[in-house]
């Protein structure tokens, strides 16, 4: 692999961009893998990446039905934070927060980390004091949060809605300094980049069909380009999660629900951080193009189409517009939707399963992208060692039985009205 | 091409369900209330933990036909099941509580 860096950025220039590298190849499948990890998201792509860079595992394919970047990691609202209140999630996503700050160096891909902020509203007095309960939960784990009152937050986002006629009044707010976003596809293209300079075969347009078992161990993988033999098969398919373990005649805790996003047509600089509103679920960023992107709830019933309806971008967008009334002159350009593998307490699973061989990373709700990094990593550590890691053994999928559940919300299993 | 994208894609329409009790009415006026195909374990018997456990959490989640609970919320207050397609969105057939899908 050639470094990107300045000089390789001005050697290009001289002759017209022409003479770039392709920046990961496109070969066939071999016969046998070491490692298999199927799905080319990010979650697969860092996991591939972690397999060869610190467990020495360089044999490894990964399959990807479509393409690279072409699921929930290029479908994402792109926010970074680790705001929970339990300390296994706390941990766990303050970890990746760490490993995204060198994540550009560590690829040589600038993924555009941009650590300005995300502010949750309160709207109530009852909502600042869950904020205060979480956010010094945050503290005590050693994340920086700060409570804020109603004056700060009128700095941070001086247009939202402080009249006396705000329907849902604003009361402050959790802030986390650190939290911001990162550019998705960048994501995505540094961990295939890397990967793939570290001898990972990034295999696209290669649909896993089933699975070769014998007594209780997998032996290979058959895909619509014919079988590979390997003994270990990693799944990083999120929203597809149940498909393929019903080809293993699994049943997981998990639903597939259709999540949308949306953008507005660009706009001059008006929103530094992340912003979420409170007494809803509506969520709101600036690209660096000045589209404002939103998004919400989930469209509220079983899916795996790629697409919503309206119905739930009119909610969502009418919550968008009591707290920032100015977006209502806005147009929206764009809107889309990917499938989330909801998990019952809305919490990931990174474990190994009953299979030998057969691992599982799934349940990402809608939080997959902030984990991208530090799910790779402990991942890559589960299918090496195949013991969890430290941060991960929270998220065995034996919890559901065991009782010990991280239910963040407190919602149970109704997954649709997370 | 549209009935193309439905089939790649899923619609992006608005559902209609057919409300057994009111007729069709638009997607807004309803509630989601999950699978309706799992059965509670029988009450008074002994129940295996992983029993309890396959009722309480784990789901088919099939691509494809689903059963599933619907209440309509902003209208009869009635719960009833709608059979449903999840990769296209597609309504298939919406039954009373009592009723079991004959397939």
């Amino acid at each position: 692999m050639k470094k990107y860096s300045v000089f390789s950025l001005i050697k290009n220039a001289f002759n017209g961009h022409k003479n770039w590298d392709v920046a990961w190849r496109d070969p066939e499948p071999k016969k046998e893998y070491d490692a298999v990890i199927i799905g080319g998201g990010g979650h697969g792509l860092a996991t591939a990446y972690y397999l060869a860079k610190y467990y020495g595992i360089k044999n490894v394919a990964i399959l990807e039905k479509g393409w690279i970047g072409g699921g929930n990691i290029g479908r994402n609202t792109t926010i970074l934070r680790s705001n929970y209140m339990h300390d296994a999630n706390n941990l766990f996503y303050d970890h990746g927060m760490q490993m995204w700050k060198d994540l550009s160096q560590e690829l040589n891909y600038n993924v555009m980390y941009s650590p300005r902020g995300i502010l949750n509203l309160a709207h109530s007095d009852a909502q600042i004091n869950s904020y205060s309960r979480r956010g010094n939960s945050m503290r005590l784990n050693g994340i920086d949060a700060s409570l804020i009152g109603r004056e700060e937050v009128k700095k941070i986002i001086p247009f939202a809605d402080f009249s006396e006629n705000a329907r849902f009044p604003i009361f402050g707010g959790l802030l986390q300094p650190i939290g911001g976003t990162a550019r998705h596809d960048a994501v995505a293209w540094g961990y295939a980049r890397a990967a793939d300079n570290l001898g990972v075969d990034i295999i696209q347009h290669c649909e896993v069909n089933g699975f070769d078992i014998e007594n209780g161990k997998v032996s290979g993988v058959q895909t619509s380009r014919g079988n590979i033999k390997t003994k270990k098969v990693g799944l990083c398919v999120a929203g597809s999660t149940s498909i393929l373990a019903e080809k293993l005649n699994m049943t997981l805790p998990i639903e597939a629900h259709v999540l949308q996003a949306c953008v507005s047509e660009p706009v001059k600089p008006m929103l530094d951080g992340v912003v979420t509103f409170g007494a809803g679920h509506f969520y709101c960023s600036q690209s660096d193009k000045g589209e404002m992107v939103m998004g919400g709830d989930l469209d509220g019933y079983n899916s795996y189409a790629q697409r919503g309806n309206l119905p739930t971008i009119q909610h969502v967008l009418t919550e968008g517009v009591a707290l920032f009334p100015n977006l209502s002159r806005l147009k929206i350009l764009r809107t889309w939707g990917g499938i989330m593998d909801m998990s019952m307490d809305g919490s990931p699973i990174i474990d190994k399963t009953h299979i030998d061989g057969i691992y599982l990373n799934c349940g990402w709700c809608y939080g997959g992208f902030k984990a991208t990094p530090v799910s790779g990593l402990t991942f890559a550590h589960t299918m090496a060692t195949n013991e969890p890691h430290d941060l991960s053994k929270p998220f065995k999928l034996n919890r559901f039985n065991t009782g010990h559940l991280l239910d963040e919300k407190g919602l149970g299993t109704k997954t649709w009205i997370s | 091409m549209k009935k193309v994208l439905e089939q790649k894609l899923g619609s992006a329409d608005m559902l209609e369900i057919k409300c057994p009790y009111c007729g069709e009415r638009s997607q807004n006026e309803f509630a989601y209330g999950g699978d309706a195909t799992i059965k509670r374990p029988k009450l008074n018997t002994e129940v295996s933990d992983t029993e309890w456990d396959s009722f309480v959490y784990y789901r088919n989640n099939p691509r494809g036909k689903h059963l599933e609970l619907w209440h309509h919320i902003s209208g009869c207050r009635q719960w009833f099941k709608v059979h449903r397609n999840t990769a296209t969105h597609e309504i298939i057939k919406t039954l009373e509580m009592h009723e079991e899908l004959k397939d």
